[in-house]
C-alpha cells in the first residue's frame, strides 16, 4: 500500500478541482458526495497504509519529481513517512471525515455549499502535503497553502466585511511568522546545503555543536512561523477573530489541524532544536505564557467560540511547553488528544449555534442539558477531556507533559507550577461554559437536537476523547527517548487533584451560587483586571496602535507618490522658463531690434575680449 | 531568417490589420489574432526542427556561433553598424512569453476597442515587433533602433485609446522612456568610440564589445548609462513614476504587453548588457541597485495598498515586484538568476491577468474605483475566482509560478546579502496586505447597490479560455518550472563565467 501514499493528498485535491469546475452545476447529492467520500476514502488509504507500517516500522521516502533544481538546490515533490507521519495523516483524515460529514447537514442551508466543499477538501490536501512532505520547501507550499485555506473559509460568508477582514488578520499576521521561517529556510539552505528534513539534521548535527549560534538563530526563525501558525505569544492574536468562519471550519482548521502546524514542525525538526536549548526554552517560556494568558481570556469571555477559541490558544501552549522540556512524544500526544477533543467541543458548539439561530452568547443560552442531549453529553465529555479530568484522553497527554516539565533540570519545578495553574484555569473555565450552557433556565428556543449525520461524528469523537489516552502511538523510533524515571508520587498526587479543584470552583461559583466572586470581581482592580483580560491582555489594542495605524497612516501619506514630485518640480521649471521666453515674443518691433542690438554689442564685446587675452 | 522573419510578420501583418478595416469593423482583431498565432506557429515549427534545443549547450557569450541562432548582414559599415540578430536560451523563453501574451493581448481588447481599431491592432502589432527586436537584437545601434520602436506604437495606444487622462500618462510615459533611452544611446556611442581606440575598429556588435578594456571610471559611467534606461523600463525605485500612469491610462491591452512584456525588456537588458559589458563597475555598484531594489519591493507595496483604483494598486503591484527582479539580477548568483527570469515570465502572466480583469470590470461598471465596487462575486463568481486565483498567485502562494521566482530570488540573495535579504522579505507580508485588500474592495463586502438593478456579466467562453491558459501556465511553473529553468540555465551559467573572470576578486 505504501506506494499508494501520493493517493491521500490528490483524492481530496482532484475533489476540490472538480468541485470549483462545477460548482454551479453540481446537485447537492454529488458535492456531499465528492466532499466527504475524498476524504473518507483518504482516511481509509491512510488506515491501511498504517496497518502496514505499524506491522514494519521501517520509515520511507518516497519522491514524485524533482520540483526544481538550481545548482545543488533540488527539492523533489517529495513525501516522507514515519510514525510522526502516521499519526498526523491519521488525526487529519479521520478528524477530518468526521467534520466534513458534520458540514454536509450543517451548511445544508447554505447557497455555497459546493464552493464550503471546495475550499475544505482543498484544506485537508494542502494540510496532508504538509505532513508529509520530506523537505521544508515542500513543507513550505503546505503550510502556505493551508494558510490560504483558512483565509478563503474564515471569509467564506464574504458579503460580511467583518469576516473579510477577520480573514484578512488571519493570512497578515501568519505571513509574518511565514516569513521569518522563509528566512530560516534560507539560511538553513546557505549554511547546510539541502533543504531535506532528514539530511538537514543529519548536516547540523555534524556541522555544528550544540550551543552554536547558527542552529539558535535558525532554529528561532523556524520558530517564527510556528508561533504564527500556531497562534502563540506574540502572534496568537488571529485566531479568536478567525471565529468568524463557519463552525466547522473552526473545528477542522482552527482547534484540530492546521494550528497544531507549528506544534508538528518544531517536532520534526526536533533534531535542529536539540542543537540550540535556547530556543528550547524559548519555546517552552512561550508556551507556558500562551498558555496562561489565553487561559485568563478564556475565562472572560461570553461568545462560546471565542472561549474555545482562546482555550486552543491554551493548549496549543502545553504544547508548545512539551516540545520546549523535550517532551517531544508528549506534545504530539497532546495534540491528538486535543484534536479529538476539542474537534468535539467545537462540532458540539456548532450544533447549539445551528439549533439557536446563530446565538454565541453563552448567557442567552441556559438549560440546553435536556433538549439537546448529544450535544449535552459531547460537552461534558469534550470538557471533561478538556479539563483533564482522570480518565479522559486529555489527562493522560497533559499528565505526561506535567511531570515532564518538572523533572527538566533547573527551570522543571517552576514550569510545572504554571503548568499547573492553567490546568486549573482550564478546568474552571470548561465547566463555566457547561453549567451556563446546559444547566439553569433556559433563555433561548431550540429548534431540536442535531440529525445523524451531526450526531454520528458526536457520538465518534465522545469516544475517541474518552479512549484516546490509551492509545499507543509509534513515536519511539522518531523522538529520542525520554528518561525513564518519574518524579515524586506528591507531585503526581497534585497534577491529578488541582483540574478536580477547578471544576469544584467552577461548580461553586457558576451552578451553585455557593461561592459568590461578585464582589472581587466588582472592585475596581477586579473590574480593570476584567476587562483586561477580556480584551486579551490589550495586545490587539497594541498591535493596532503600533502597526495597523501606523501602516494606514504611512500609506495614506504616500498616496500621493512623493517620488513624482520631483519629476513634477522639473516640469514645472521647464514650464517657468518656457513662460519667460514666450513672454519675450510681444511682437513689437521696437523690443525686437532693441534686444538684438543689445544683444550685438554684448557679443561684440566678448569677441574683442578674447583675442586681447589670447595676445 | 527565422528571426528576421518573426519581426516581418507581425510588421506586415500590422499594416494589413490597419488595412482590414475596410473589410469590416470586427476585422482588424481577427486578422491581428491570426497574425500573432502565425507568428508563434511559425516559430514552432522551426524550433521543432532545431536539434540543438533539447541538449541546450553553454552559449558562449562572445562567440555567437554557439548561440541556438545567429544571424548577421551588413547595414552600414563605414560604422560597424550590421543587422545582428542572435538567439540562445533566454531570449527565447522572452520571445515566446512575448507572443503567448501578444495573442493573449489581442483576445483581451476583443470588445472594448471601438474606434480606429485598425490602427490599434496595428499598433499593437508593431509594439510586438519592436519587442522582439529587443529580445533578438545583438548590435547595440539595432538594439537601441528597436528599443525606440516598441516605444512610439505603444505611445499611440496610450495617447489614442487610453482613458480620462490619457494625454498626460502617455507624455509621461514617452518622455521618461526617450530621455532614458539617450542615455543609453550616448553610452553606446561612448562604449563603441572607447573601443575602437582600443581596436582600431568601428563596432557595435555585443560580441566585439564584451571585452571592452576601459578605465573604472569609464566603464562606471557607462554602465550607468544602460543602468538607468533599463531601471526606468523595469521599472525600478525611483524611476517607477511612469508607471502607474501609463498602466492606469492604457487601454487594456495596452496595459496587458505593458505589463506583461515592456517592463522585461528592462530586465533583460540589465542581465543580457549592463552587466556583462561592464562586470567590475556592475559588481561595485551592485549594494546600490540591490538598495533600489528592496526599496521598489517595500514602495511598491506601501503604495499599492494605498490605491483606490483597481489599476492603480495592480501597478504599484508591478514595481513592488519587479523590485524582485532587480535584486535577483544583482545578487548576480544562479539562484537570483533563475528566480529574476522566472518572475519575468511569472510575472507576464499574473499580472496580465488582473489588467485583464481590470479592463472586464472598468466594461461593466464604467469604472475602476475600488469604492465603487465590493461583494462583485455574488453576481460574478467566476470572475472573483479567477481573480482570486490570480491575487493569490501575486502574493506568492507556492505551487505557482511567483513564489518559484521570489523564493529563488531571495535564496540567492540570502547568499549575497543576508541582511537585505531580510528587508526584501518584508515584501512578502506587504505583498499579502495590498493583494488581498484588492479582493477585499471589488469582489468581497457588501454587494453595492448600484448594480442591484442591472445584471452583470460574468465572464464566458472567450475570457475563462484565456483565463485559464494563464492559470495552467503559472501551475505548470509554480510545479514543474524544470522546462524554463533548463532554458536559461547554460545561458546563466556562461554569463556567470564571463563575468567571474571580468572581475578582480
Amino acid at each position: 500500500m505504501a506506494e499508494m501514499i501520493w493517493l491521500v493528498p490528490l483524492l481530496p485535491l482532484l475533489s476540490s478541482v472538480l468541485l470549483m469546475l462545477g460548482s454551479a452545476s453540481f446537485p447537492r447529492l454529488l458535492v456531499a458526495v465528492l466532499g466527504v467520500g475524498s476524504v473518507a476514502s483518504a482516511a481509509l488509504l491512510t488506515m491501511s497504509i498504517g496497518m502496514d507500517f505499524l506491522a514494519d516500522p521501517q520509515p520511507f521516502q518516497m519522491t514524485l519529481w524533482t520540483w526544481m533544481q538550481v545548482g545543488n538546490f533540488s527539492p523533489g515533490i517529495a513525501f516522507y513517512f514515519d510514525g510522526l507521519t502516521l499519526v498526523m495523516m491519521s488525526v487529519i483524515t479521520g478528524v477530518g471525515f468526521l467534520i466534513h460529514l458534520f458540514s454536509t447537514e450543517f451548511m445544508e442551508q447554505d447557497s455555497s455549499y459546493a464552493r464550503y466543499f471546495a475550499y475544505l477538501n482543498m484544506f485537508v490536501a494542502a494540510m496532508l502535503v504538509l505532513v508529509m512532505a520530506d523537505n521544508l520547501l515542500l513543507l513550505y507550499l503546505g503550510w502556505e497553502g493551508v494558510g490560504v485555506c483558512s483565509y478563503l473559509l474564515v471569509g467564506f460568508w464574504y458579503q460580511n466585511s467583518a469576516n473579510g477582514q477577520a480573514a484578512r488578520k488571519a493570512f497578515v499576521v501568519t505571513r509574518i511568522g511565514d516569513t521569518a521561517m522563509a528566512l530560516g529556510l534560507f539560511l538553513l539552505f546557505t549554511e547546510l546545503g539541502t533543504l531535506n528534513i532528514q539530511g538537514l539534521v543529519g548536516a547540523a548535527n555534524q556541522q555544528w555543536q550544540v550551543g552554536d549560534t547558527l542552529p539558535l538563530i535558525a532554529c528561532l526563525l523556524l520558530l517564527g512561523g510556528a508561533v504564527g501558525k500556531s497562534a502563540q505569544l506574540p502572534l496568537h492574536t488571529w485566531l479568536p477573530d478567525a471565529m468568524a468562519g463557519p463552525t466547522p471550519v473552526s473545528a477542522l482548521i482552527h482547534a484540530a489541524t492546521m494550528v497544531t502546524a507549528g506544534v508538528y514542525l518544531i517536532a520534526r525538526t526536533h533534531g535542529l532544536f536539540l542543537l540550540a536549548p535556547t530556543a528550547m526554552m524559548v519555546v517552552a517560556v512561550i508556551g507556558l505564557a500562551t498558555s496562561l494568558m489565553a487561559a485568563f481570556t478564556a475565562l472572560m469571555q461570553s461568545d462560546i467560540k471565542r472561549i474555545l477559541a482562546y482555550s486552543t490558544i491554551s493548549q496549543i501552549g502545553y504544547m508548545f511547553l512539551a516540545l520546549g522540556v523535550g517532551a517531544w512524544a508528549a506534545g504530539i500526544f497532546h495534540l491528538m488528544t486535543h484534536a479529538f477533543f476539542k474537534a468535539l467541543l467545537f462540532l458540539g458548539s456548532g450544533a447549539i449555534i445551528h439549533y439557536l439561530h446563530h446565538e454565541h452568547n453563552i448567557f442567552k443560552m441556559g438549560g440546553l442539558r435536556s433538549k439537546m442531549p448529544v450535544t449535552f453529553w459531547s460537552f461534558m465529555i469534550g470538557s471533561a477531556a478538556l479539563a483533564a479530568l482522570p480518565m479522559t484522553s486529555g489527562f493522560f497527554s497533559k499528565d505526561q507533559i506535567l511531570l515532564q516539565a518538572y523533572q527538566l533540570p533547573g527551570p522543571g519545578p517552576w514550569l510545572w507550577l504554571g503548568g499547573l495553574v492553567g490546568a486549573l484555569l482550564t478546568a474552571v473555565y470548561s465547566f463555566r461554559l457547561v453549567f451556563v450552557v446546559f444547566f439553569g433556565e433556559a433563555k433561548t428556543q431550540t429548534e431540536g437536537d442535531t440529525g445523524w449525520r451531526m450526531a454520528v461524528p458526536l457520538v465518534t469523537l465522545c469516544t475517541l476523547s474518552l479512549i484516546g489516552g490509551y492509545f499507543v502511538i509509534p513515536l519511539d523510533q522518531v523522538f529520542p527517548a525520554s528518561s525513564g524515571d518519574h518524579p515524586a508520587h506528591w507531585v503526581e498526587y497534585v497534577s491529578i487533584s488541582v483540574p478536580l479543584v477547578g471544576v469544584l470552583l467552577a461548580y461553586l461559583i457558576f451552578h451553585s451560587g455557593q461561592l459568590n466572586v461578585s464582589r472581587l470581581v466588582n472592585s475596581s482592580i477586579g473590574q480593570s483586571l476584567r476587562q483586561f483580560w477580556h480584551s486579551g491582555w490589550g495586545i490587539d489594542w497594541l498591535y493596532d496602535v503600533l502597526l495597523v495605524r501606523p501602516y494606514y497612516q504611512l500609506s495614506r501619506i504616500m498616496k500621493g507618490e512623493p517620488v513624482d514630485a520631483v519629476y513634477s518640480l522639473i516640469v514645472a521649471l521647464n514650464l517657468t522658463f518656457n513662460h519667460w521666453l514666450a513672454e519675450s515674443q510681444t511682437g513689437r518691433m521696437r523690443w525686437y531690434i532693441a534686444s538684438m542690438v543689445a544683444g550685438l554689442i554684448l557679443l561684440l564685446t566678448l569677441a574683442l575680449q578674447i583675442p586681447l587675452e589670447a595676445v | 531568417m527565422l528571426m528576421v522573419n518573426l519581426i516581418l510578420i507581425l510588421l506586415v501583418g500590422g499594416v494589413l490589420a490597419m488595412l482590414s478595416e475596410r473589410l469590416g469593423e470586427t476585422m482588424p482583431r481577427k486578422v491581428a489574432l491570426a497574425v500573432v498565432l502565425v507568428d508563434i506557429v511559425y516559430l514552432l515549427s522551426q524550433l521543432s526542427a532545431m536539434p540543438q534545443l533539447t541538449q541546450l549547450q553553454a552559449p558562449v557569450p562572445d562567440d555567437p556561433s554557439t548561440w541556438l541562432m545567429h544571424f548577421k548582414a551588413q547595414w552600414i559599415p563605414a560604422f560597424g553598424i550590421n543587422i545582428e540578430f542572435a538567439l540562445d536560451g533566454i531570449s527565447l523563453l522572452m520571445v515566446m512569453l512575448t507572443l503567448v501574451l501578444g495573442a493573449i493581448a489581442v483576445s483581451s481588447s476583443w470588445t472594448d476597442v471601438t474606434t480606429k481599431q485598425g490602427f490599434f491592432e496595428a499598433n499593437l502589432l508593431w509594439t510586438l515587433a519592436g519587442v522582439l527586436g529587443v529580445f533578438m537584437a545583438l548590435d547595440l545601434f539595432l538594439f537601441f533602433l528597436f528599443w525606440e520602436v516598441m516605444l512610439i506604437p505603444m505611445y499611440f495606444m496610450i495617447a489614442i485609446w487610453g482613458h480620462e487622462n490619457r494625454g498626460y500618462a502617455a507624455m509621461k510615459f514617452f518622455i521618461f522612456t526617450q530621455a532614458s533611452g539617450l542615455l543609453m544611446l550616448v553610452a553606446t556611442l561612448a562604449l563603441v568610440a572607447v573601443n575602437q581606440n582600443a581596436t582600431g575598429v568601428w563596432s557595435f556588435s555585443y560580441f566585439d564589445l564584451l571585452h571592452t578594456s576601459m578605465s573604472g571610471q569609464t566603464a562606471h559611467w557607462l554602465m550607468l548609462g544602460f543602468f538607468v534606461a533599463f531601471v526606468v523600463k523595469l521599472p525600478g525605485f525611483p524611476f517607477h513614476t511612469w508607471l502607474p500612469d501609463a498602466h492606469t491610462q492604457a487601454p487594456t491591452a495596452g496595459s496587458v504587453i505593458l505589463a506583461g512584456i515592456l517592463l522585461k525588456t528592462g530586465a533583460y537588458g540589465l542581465i543580457r548588457f549592463a552587466v556583462p559589458l561592464f562586470p567590475q563597475a556592475a559588481l561595485d555598484f551592485s549594494f546600490v541597485a540591490m538598495l533600489l531594489g528592496v526599496a521598489g519591493v517595500v514602495y511598491g507595496a506601501v503604495l499599492a495598498f494605498a490605491q483606490t483604483d483597481f489599476k492603480r494598486l495592480v501597478a504599484y503591484s508591478s514595481v513592488s515586484h519587479m523590485g524582485f527582479v532587480l535584486l535577483g539580477v544583482y545578487a548576480w548568483n544562479e539562484l537570483a538568476l533563475q528566480g529574476a527570469v522566472m518572475q519575468m515570465v511569472a510575472h507576464g502572466f499574473s499580472t496580465a491577468a488582473l489588467f485583464m480583469i481590470a479592463g472586464s470590470l472598468q466594461e461593466r461598471l464604467h469604472t475602476r474605483d475600488m469604492r465603487e465596487m465590493g461583494g462583485l462575486w455574488q453576481q460574478m463568481p467566476r470572475m472573483g475566482a479567477v481573480a482570486m486565483f490570480f491575487v493569490v498567485a501575486s502574493l506568492g502562494l507556492p505551487g505557482l509560478g511567483n513564489f518559484v521566482a521570489e523564493f529563488l530570488v531571495l535564496l540567492g540573495l540570502f547568499q549575497a546579502n543576508p541582511w537585505m535579504t531580510a528587508v526584501a522579505a518584508l515584501g512578502l507580508i506587504t505583498g499579502a496586505i495590498y493583494s488581498l485588500i484588492l479582493m477585499q474592495r471589488s469582489f468581497q463586502g457588501e454587494p453595492n447597490a448600484r448594480y442591484d438593478s442591472h445584471r452583470l456579466v460574468d465572464f464566458a467562453g472567450r475570457e475563462m479560455f484565456t483565463m485559464t491558459v494563464m492559470m495552467v501556465a503559472l501551475v505548470a511553473l509554480g510545479l514543474y518550472p524544470q522546462p524554463v529553468l533548463d532554458m536559461a540555465q547554460p545561458v546563466l551559467q556562461s554569463l556567470l563565467e564571463l563575468t567571474s573572470a571580468g572581475v578582480t576578486p
